[in-house]
């Protein structure tokens, strides 16, 4: 038995409804014969029949909708003898390439058809890379087997002077996604790293008189927070415990020597994003504030890019501004250290022997115990609060 | 040297004979015969029967024997006139040679070499044609290994040998009589690392043994329309180099098996999953494999050679993972 | 900003900025004699971008001691009507 199926009448044609039989079980065929007429999105088109025969069974109806290969019919050939029963190759079938190389359409529920339309193919690298540069690969056309798309069609699509490190803007992060991506990474530091937490309490004084005396020589645009203060010095102090300073996966330290620190950013939408600032040690004070401005700008407008995202080194969470005193904070894994501030608060507290109210700040540290001990932690508290004495060296 | 695959060998053994008073080869005609497959043609006249032994038609127990005299202290060489019969001594193999060092807590260690041709193409009929080379790739305590060019079997018996585990040599016999220019210095090659027999950018072709030279073939065939294969050799099929092939696919992001045991749980099968355990993301294509038809090796010339692996099936198979239609 | 804007107008000015600035504050429920910071999230970056949108549209010079009087929008509607007046005074 041979199977008279719905040709691909143009390769914008998924399905067609078959309108009209001009044939029924017993006729007899011949090469070239109208059998059916169809109608398409083109209009109402008689299709013929390649092979002569005899009709032995109508499997689709007047009215009915199928898909470009469905089964309009069984008949036998001339040659076939009444046992002898022909397996279609469906892979070699003409219309399956067709299908493959056309963009997906959306199934239509409707459809009876076992056949539904097929997924495009994308091959895995090319999927990933497009990915990358931020291309939907569905509008690309494919030049691999069966009109897959490749890594190569990717990259043409991307266009000549798209450069291979384009920046790909933020993914658009539903609140939900948004929570799932952050408790899957919070629950995998609780559970994968062993913290330690140590905390003390900095005189900002000096700091903040320090700042105030160069802002005021300076235009509102050009003036710094005291948050940039807090970033230059946690950077420079990586410098002299550099433990705290890189990643701690697959069960091996890699501690990095330049600083990118990723900056704790709440959403106004909720939520929060922890970019990451670049070589911080390497930025004086004034490159740094127009960066940070910058870095924190474009995480509440969704516009980061992807290696900042990615390359924090160390992170800083800022929680003062809330009002709390103390945070206690947790590691972003797999990085291997936290500095938490909390809000700058006037304390009295003994000054050259004498009580004395100042502006104090609290810091507090959480660190990878894989990677260091305590009194290393201890340490690179210590320089913070050193480095913050003498702003001027910041 | 111009010298033959067979002569190779030969020269492999003789060296480890004169260089080393513990091995010694043994098996089935190995001695007065020179060899079902004439490769140890001579030795018995230059080394004497203590030490190119005959054996009796069992290989349990003379593969059995060989595993008793590396416990002693010996360093045996034993030919298994090919891998169809080497069934008949599987137990010695799986159960004793590759189990002691484990099962003695490390105080025992069985370094014998089990020589075995393999393959098919000679109409040696459905007994003494088949690939079960993945058979042995499956069992841990094993080191296997498929010599696929003149310096290899010129130089991967020497670092068998010196191997304190068992080692299983496989030679495609269709390699014996294909001769090369084998440099002077060559006695030792690597055995644990895959070797790039061909370097290109547009598809791995990953093969062993009797299939390098379709491979090779294939590549040249490729080149033609501009389709640069690279060729790796295994070498190693226990373990297998992962790193090796994964590089080559990385840069390739195709990959296509070259095997010449069946489709079914073959040693291709192994190495596709590998790359899809390890480098989906960077695949561009469905893995693809030429393998041996599922059927018993056919006695007629042609069947026989319509069941193999063949450079054309090669061409056709690498064209259609890179979307040319042909 | 002219100089004879009304507090009305100034107002409807601070709170434009402020909306630019934070866009998720409804106006309707500020309470613009109250902080902004004790009502919405709004740290010292936000503050920053706020302070500086009023001294560009005011052209006003805002020195950082004078910030706590820019920290809800009737003080911030103060300091301008007295400060804007000044500077139109001077040219």
């Amino acid at each position: 038995m041979s199977e008279f199926r719905l040709p691909s009448l143009g390769a914008d044609m998924d399905d067609a409804t078959l309108r009209e039989w001009f044939v029924k079980p017993g006729d007899t065929v011949k090469n070239g014969d109208i059998v059916a007429a169809v109608e398409t999105n083109k209009g109402i088109i008689d299709i013929e029949i390649f092979e002569g025969g005899t009709i032995e069974q109508i499997m689709v109806q007047p009215d009915e909708k199928v898909p470009v290969g469905a089964v309009l019919a069984l008949y036998r050939t001339e040659h076939e003898s009444e046992v002898k029963r022909l397996t279609p190759e469906p892979a070699t079938h003409p219309f399956n390439k067709e299908r493959a190389s056309q963009p997906e359409r959306t199934p239509e529920p409707e459809s009876t058809s076992a056949e539904a339309p097929l997924r495009k193919r994308i091959s895995p690298a090319a999927r990933k890379r497009a990915r990358e540069l931020g291309i939907d690969p569905d509008t690309l056309s494919g030049t691999g087997p069966d009109g897959a798309v490749t890594l190569d069609d990717v990259l043409a699509g991307a266009g000549p002077a798209a450069p291979v490190t384009k920046p790909a803007t933020q993914p658009e992060l539903s609140r939900a996604g948004m929570r799932q991506v952050i408790a899957a990474a919070m629950a995998r530091s609780k559970r994968e790293i062993p913290h330690y937490y140590l905390s003390t309490t900095i005189d900002m004084t000096p700091a903040l008189d320090w700042l105030e005396a160069r802002n005021t020589q300076r235009p509102l645009p050009e003036r710094m927070v005291y948050a940039a203060l807090l970033l230059k010095a946690v950077a420079m102090a990586v410098k002299k415990i550099p433990e705290m300073n890189g990643y701690f996966a697959d069960g091996q330290v890699q501690l990095d020597t330049d600083v990118h620190i990723g900056v704790a950013i709440s959403l106004r939408t909720g939520g929060l994003v922890v970019p990451a600032l670049h070589n911080v040690t390497k930025k004086s004070l004034d490159q740094l504030m127009p960066d940070f401005f910058d870095l924190v700008d474009r995480a509440r407008s969704g516009h980061l890019r992807a290696s900042e995202l990615q390359d924090g080194t160390i992170t800083v969470t800022s929680l003062g501004e809330q009002g709390v005193e103390t945070v206690f904070p947790i590691i972003y894994p797999p990085q291997i250290a936290i500095v938490g501030f909390g809000s700058l608060v006037d304390r009295v507290i003994p000054v050259a022997g004498k009580p004395a109210v100042r502006r104090v700040i609290n810091a507090s540290l959480a660190a990878d115990h894989r990677v260091s001990d305590g009194h290393r932690g201890g340490l690179f508290l210590a320089e913070i609060n050193r480095l913050l004495q003498e702003p001027e060296s910041l | 040297m111009n010298m033959t695959y067979r002569e190779a060998m030969r020269a492999a053994m003789r060296e480890a004979l004169q260089q080393d008073e513990r091995v010694f080869l043994m098996g089935e005609d190995v001695g007065r015969y020179g060899g079902c497959y004439a490769v140890s043609k001579g030795l018995l006249d230059e080394f004497g029967e203590e030490r190119i032994r005959d054996t009796p038609l069992s290989e349990s127990a003379f593969v059995g024997a060989g595993i008793g005299a590396a416990l002693g202290g010996m360093r045996p060489i034993v030919e298994v006139m090919t891998v169809n019969f080497s069934l008949l001594c599987l137990d010695q193999i799986v159960n004793t040679a590759a189990t002691l060092r484990h099962m003695s807590g490390g105080q025992f260690s069985v370094p014998v070499v089990l020589r075995m041709t393999t393959g098919a193409g000679r109409q040696l009929a459905a007994q003494h044609s088949h690939s079960l080379e993945c058979w042995y790739a499956h069992v841990p305590g094993l080191r296997v290994i498929a010599p696929a060019t003149l310096e290899d079997m010129r130089g991967m018996l020497r670092v068998a040998l010196e191997d304190p585990d068992p080692v299983i040599i496989f030679e495609h016999n269709a390699l014996y009589n294909r001769e090369g220019e084998l440099p002077d210095d060559v006695s030792v090659t690597e055995i644990r690392r895959a070797a790039v027999r061909r370097t290109g950018n547009h598809i791995s072709l990953i093969c062993y043994g009797g299939n390098l030279v379709k491979a090779l073939e294939a590549a040249d065939e490729l080149a033609k329309s501009g389709i640069e294969a690279e060729v790796i050799d295994l070498r190693s099929l226990r373990p297998l180099d992962d790193a090796t092939i994964l590089t080559s696919v990385r840069k390739t992001r195709r990959a296509i098996m070259i095997d010449e045991g069946w489709h079914s749980g073959s040693l291709a099968a192994e190495i596709g999953m590998r790359i899809s355990e390890q480098a989906f993301y960077d695949l561009d294509a469905p893995l693809a494999r030429v393998c041996t038809a599922e059927v018993p090796i056919p006695y007629p010339s042609h069947l026989e050679q319509a069941a193999l692996p063949q450079v054309a099936t090669i061409v056709s198979k690498a064209r259609e993972v890179l979307g040319q239609h042909v | 900003m002219t100089p004879n804007m009304s507090a009305d107008e100034i107002k409807a000015l601070v709170l434009e900025k402020l909306l630019q600035v934070a866009p998720d504050i409804e106006p309707a429920q500020l309470d613009t004699a109250t902080p902004i910071r004790d009502q919405y999230d709004f740290d010292s970056m936000d503050f920053l971008h706020f302070a500086i949108a009023l001294g560009q549209q005011c052209q006003l010079e805002i020195p950082e001691h004078d910030y706590r009087e820019l920290q809800s929008v009737d003080g911030a509607v103060d300091y301008l009507v007295k400060h804007s007046n000044g500077n139109a005074a001077a040219k």
